[in-house]
């Protein structure tokens, strides 16, 4: 007996930005469609260090599917990421290699904190941990939780995805990035 | 014949006689101190001895006693004799201002790390130990954690709310010390 096939039908596009169309051909900002393509193609780099990784593979499996972002492609190499997704808490003696890790990708780059760990230092109020990992590199979104549903970290994503959207081509050269970065010792 | 608590603090005695203290049985394990110079050759007694052969050092560490002037620091030896499955707890005490105690590294090659640790957290300065550096903190920690004198949160961030963090309750406990 056949199945009855369902089809979604619940698809959303990315509109098209302002611009001059004509037969064949579109004048836009080139600002604007370089954000588009970026925002829709963010390669998050985990770095899962406990429990929230375990919700971000929840995230990433295909329930959630956080492929449907345009961010399928988790990869494993800092330097063809874009997103460094801290999830989990991060040790003193790891913040070190969270800062390489972060220094290894490319610009424009950007960071989410996922769960209290990684925002706060959570409840590990202790010697050993890092009291967040904003002590040691620059973080766009930080996604509250302990540990967060996939549906904040989906959202999270989200956020981020408003960020690139809306992050001006020479921001990542302007002089008060560069004090940021500086800030923390990087450059 | 077995060996038992009662034999092994009779070769005990038999060897170091009064020298030997705090002797205790909790939970069956048999407990004593020694001063601290006599560490290693209370050590090479129990494992050299044919009849007692304590061979694997099991764990050792310290723990701080703020309240006991003098003899603050002890460290802990948990000997194993795999042969009978009998173990022993040995303590020497030494004084928090001078924490130095001979380092069992030569005897037992489980020591290293172990006497690292309890360097790491505790400050006791093991004399003879081949690489005495900090082994799970931090290299740029500047003092020793556990010791009861440093607080156990983190000081070092300051937009922490004190009272939503748990701290203010940890504050007034030590208050009223």
């Amino acid at each position: 007996m056949p199945r009855p096939v369902q089809y979604n039908s619940k698809v959303k596009f990315e509109g098209i930005p302002e611009g001059y169309m004509g037969e064949g051909f579109m004048a836009t900002n080139l600002e604007k469609v370089i954000s588009l393509a970026r925002k829709n193609s963010i390669w998050p780099l985990p770095f899962a260090t406990s429990c929230c990784g375990i919700e971000f593979m929840a995230t990433m499996a295909s329930h959630y599917d956080i492929a449907r972002f345009g961010s399928e492609r988790v990869g494993f190499s800092p330097r063809q990421c874009d997103l460094l997704m801290v999830m989990g808490t991060i040790a003193k003696k790891m913040g070190p290699v969270l800062k390489q890790v972060y220094t290894q990708m490319a610009e424009p780059r950007w960071v989410i904190a996922v769960g209290a760990c990684a925002s706060s230092g959570g409840i590990f109020d202790s010697y050993s941990v890092l009291q967040g990992i904003d002590q040691v590199i620059p973080v766009d979104v930080y996604v509250p939780g302990c540990a967060p549903r996939p549906e904040a970290i989906l959202d999270g994503l989200m956020r981020i995805q408003d960020l690139v959207n809306k992050e001006g081509l020479r921001r990542r050269h302007s002089e008060q990035y560069k004090e940021l970065l500086n800030s923390y010792g990087i450059n | 014949m077995a060996l038992t608590n009662e034999t092994v603090k009779q070769a005990l005695v038999e060897k170091f006689g009064e020298a030997l203290t705090g002797w205790d049985e909790p939970y069956g394990m048999l407990t004593f101190a020694a001063p601290k110079e006599m560490n290693l050759k209370v050590l090479q007694f129990l494992f050299d001895d044919e009849s007692l052969k304590f061979r694997f050092l099991t764990d050792l560490q310290a723990v701080h006693f703020p309240n006991n002037p003098g003899a603050e620091l002890a460290v802990v030896y948990h000997l194993h004799n795999l042969q009978d499955n009998i173990r022993l707890r040995f303590k020497v005490f030494t004084s928090v201002n001078n924490p130095e105690v001979f380092s069992a590294t030569a005897l037992y090659q489980s020591a290293n790390w172990m006497e690292r640790e309890t360097y790491d957290f505790f400050g006791v300065q093991f004399v003879g130990h081949p690489n005495l550096i900090r082994i799970l903190n931090v290299d740029e920690m500047d003092y020793f954690p556990l010791r009861k004198e440093y607080p156990v949160e983190e000081q070092s961030r300051v937009d922490k709310d004190d009272e939503m963090f748990g701290r203010v309750h940890a504050k007034n406990v030590k208050n009223n010390e």
